[in-house]
């Protein structure tokens, strides 16, 4: 990170933020997943949890009008069950992240700002847990205990802090450099006092827009764990109906309509969340978009609308707030 | 020249992290529920001295480690046996002999079972990230070099929905179209019953077989790659010396190969070797969905099988090959770049 990383208060952050045109689709596309999710026992037209009664018509039923999707292996509306399960994938995606971001910060606030032989020793570790594979190692894990709702969330979050120390680490280095906190320093502030006061408001809005790309890992995460057979039985999920799905004949069937929209749902979500999380990277981060060989005039020209320009503005404001 | 003290604790590294996978492989699976005799050998029917008989068929009488008998429960134990008669150890000589444990499906030696179909998957993540790391280079290049206009973007919308695919669903997207409307093989690595007049046919029959995975692949990682690409060679050609290059008169086709592509690779040399653990994520989806007899697709049987000691060897060939091949990466960058080695 280069000092260009200025925007210190999450207000400050949101701001600019809704000058991102990519940001600004990632957070619809999210918010209206989210809305999904919350909304789902009015939104969906039958009730994913209640037995069905059964003939051998109503399984793998083409779309109609009393079932908009068609059905799947077990008669069940697969519209009601797409609805119910963005709740999974939402709820996993969220707490998993939060997880692992909370080690992964707690790690990299710590090496980063105490340093020695502590710093050397939990970036040791972080190289050797970046390396080690995740999914094999969740797959493992998750086959051996238990595949319920917050065991998965448990191993997801556990797993996937690597990167997020890193960066935070990184982030905290620079910010240490920084006079206020030399000056804090000279005149006394504890160690837990300058992470509180100092540190952490200006590591916060890099850790928020790291979150919301580690919810998009985890998504992924979770429904290929899922596809895999390993996902809380008791819950529709998105992973769940693709792995019903693929090893109970749709595809033999025809039955696109079993495949298609659980695949479409995810893309929908972690495109949500990516966009969402490289935006508000952008806004943190802002890089010149052009270079020399670009066509045109255009290069003065472009760099002036958006970009480095209006972020250093920005960031004299922000320095005098 | 390497400098041989880089070379030496880059080695040394590694040697550590796979001695951690090893200690970490073996305790998590005493550690988390479940017996293995048992949950291997799931029929009620069986009677105490049956079991009995699998876990000192298995080893599993006898101690974890010194002063531990079981850690699940935890049961401390004698602290003055033989080390080597305890799991931790045997487990560790084995391993030394390249054991790796008696499927509980097949009763067949985990390593051979394994080995036989490493080579299958390392055919696979080859052919797939050779072609997406050719394919995400160039897109990556013309994207950054005509930046800001209908091609970039149009490259930029692309990476990023590619990424957000969940490879196994584009594996089955691939396959539904792919068997039905190209009348490609929907699954396996040779078409069932074939026999081959010569070499030639063999080839081919695989390379049929090969199309749709190795294309769910390429899909599922050319995003990353063109993105990464994409933003270094930005950068790349907003440094001064591309303006020199401009300013001499070299045309956009030279810069572009002699001045920017050269300095644009060494954060791809990264990014590959970091990725290899995704790599390693998508080989085992796509294998599952194509029954391509790999590595990914026995971890799939054997999690349904709950066919312990092939996950615990399966994951442990894993993680070896990505430390190893992280290893050669560290080395390949510090080849490329000499600076690295200084720091």
């Amino acid at each position: 990170m280069t000092a260009s990383t200025e925007i210190t208060s999450i207000r400050g952050l949101s701001r600019t933020f809704s000058r991102s045109t990519m940001g600004m689709i990632g957070l619809i596309l999210l918010l209206a997943a989210i809305l999904m999710a919350v909304f789902a026992p009015q939104l969906a037209p039958y009730d994913p949890y209640a037995p069905v009664k059964v003939t051998i018509d109503d399984i793998y039923a083409p779309p109609s009008a009393q079932h908009l999707l068609g059905t799947d292996d077990a008669a069940k509306d697969v519209l009601s069950n797409f609805m119910y399960g963005s709740r999974v994938s939402l709820v996993v995606g969220f707490f998993a992240a939060f997880i692992a971001v909370a080690i992964g910060g707690t790690i990299g606030i710590v090496a980063g700002f105490w340093g020695g032989k502590m710093e050397t020793g939990l970036m040791r570790f972080t190289d050797i847990m970046l390396v080690i594979p995740d999914l094999p190692l969740a797959i493992v894990i998750v086959a051996m205990t238990k595949p319920s709702l917050w065991n998965i969330i448990f191993i997801i979050g556990i797993l996937g802090w690597t990167g997020t120390a890193r960066l935070v680490r990184s982030q905290t280095l620079t910010v240490k450099e920084r006079k206020f906190v030399t000056r804090a320093r000279a005149v006394g502030a504890g160690n837990s006092y300058i992470v509180r006061r100092h540190i952490l408001p200006l590591v916060l809005p890099l850790m928020v827009a790291n979150t919301v790309l580690v919810i998009s890992l985890a998504i992924l995460s979770e429904s290929t764990l899922a596809f895999l057979g390993l996902s809380d039985p008791t819950l529709v999920s998105w992973g769940q109906m693709l792995n019903y799905a693929f090893t109970r004949g749709a595809m033999s069937a025809g039955a696109w309509w079993a495949l298609v929209p659980p695949g479409l749902g995810i893309v929908w979500v972690v495109l949500g969340c990516t966009l969402l999380g490289r935006g508000l990277e952008e806004v943190l981060n802002p890089r010149l978009e052009t270079h020399h060989l670009a066509v045109g005039k255009r290069m003065i020209a472009r760099s002036g609308v958006r970009g480095t320009a209006v972020a250093d503005v920005e960031t004299e404001e922000w320095q005098v707030l | 020249m390497l400098g041989s003290r880089y070379v030496l604790k880059k080695i040394g590294w590694a040697v550590l992290t796979i001695l951690f996978v090893i200690v970490l492989n073996f305790f998590l699976f005493r550690i988390l529920p479940g017996d293995p005799a048992r949950s291997g050998v799931r029929d009620p029917r069986l009677t105490a001295q049956a079991v009995e008989a699998i876990r000192v068929r298995f080893g599993l009488d006898k101690p974890i480690i010194n002063c531990f008998q079981s850690l699940n429960p935890v049961e401390v134990g004698d602290c003055f046996v033989n080390p080597m008669d305890t799991q931790f150890f045997i487990y560790a000589r084995n391993l030394l002999q390249g054991e790796l444990g008696i499927s509980y499906h097949s009763n067949r030696p985990v390593a051979d079972l394994l080995l036989e179909r490493l080579w299958n998957t390392v055919l696979l993540v080859g052919m797939g990230q050779i072609l997406s790391i050719i394919i995400g280079i160039v897109i990556g290049v013309i994207a950054a070099w005509k930046v800001r206009t209908s091609v970039d973007y149009g490259a930029l919308i692309g990476g990023l929905v590619a990424w957000s695919l969940p490879t196994f669903w584009l594996g089955i997207i691939l396959l539904m179209m792919g068997s039905r409307h190209f009348d490609l093989p929907i699954g396996g690595k040779i078409t069932p019953g074939a026999t081959y007049a010569n070499a030639w046919e063999q080839v081919l029959d695989v390379g049929r077989h090969m199309i749709l995975p190795t294309l769910t692949f390429t899909i599922v990682f050319v995003g990353e790659y063109l993105l990464i690409m994409r933003s270094t060679m930005v950068d790349v050609l907003s440094e001064d010396y591309v303006l020199t290059a401009k300013a001499k008169g070299l045309n956009n086709y030279q810069i572009l190969r002699n001045h920017a592509l050269r300095n644009s690779m060494l954060p791809m040399v990264t990014i590959i070797a970091l990725n290899l653990g995704f790599t390693v994520a998508g080989a085992i989806q796509i294998e599952a969905v194509f029954s391509w007899p790999g590595l990914g697709q026995t971890i799939f049987e054997a999690v349904n099988r709950r066919d312990y000691p092939v996950l615990q060897g399966a994951f442990l060939i894993i993680a070896v090959a990505v430390v190893f091949a992280n290893l050669i990466a560290d080395l390949l960058y510090s080849y490329l770049d000499p600076r690295v080695r200084a720091a």
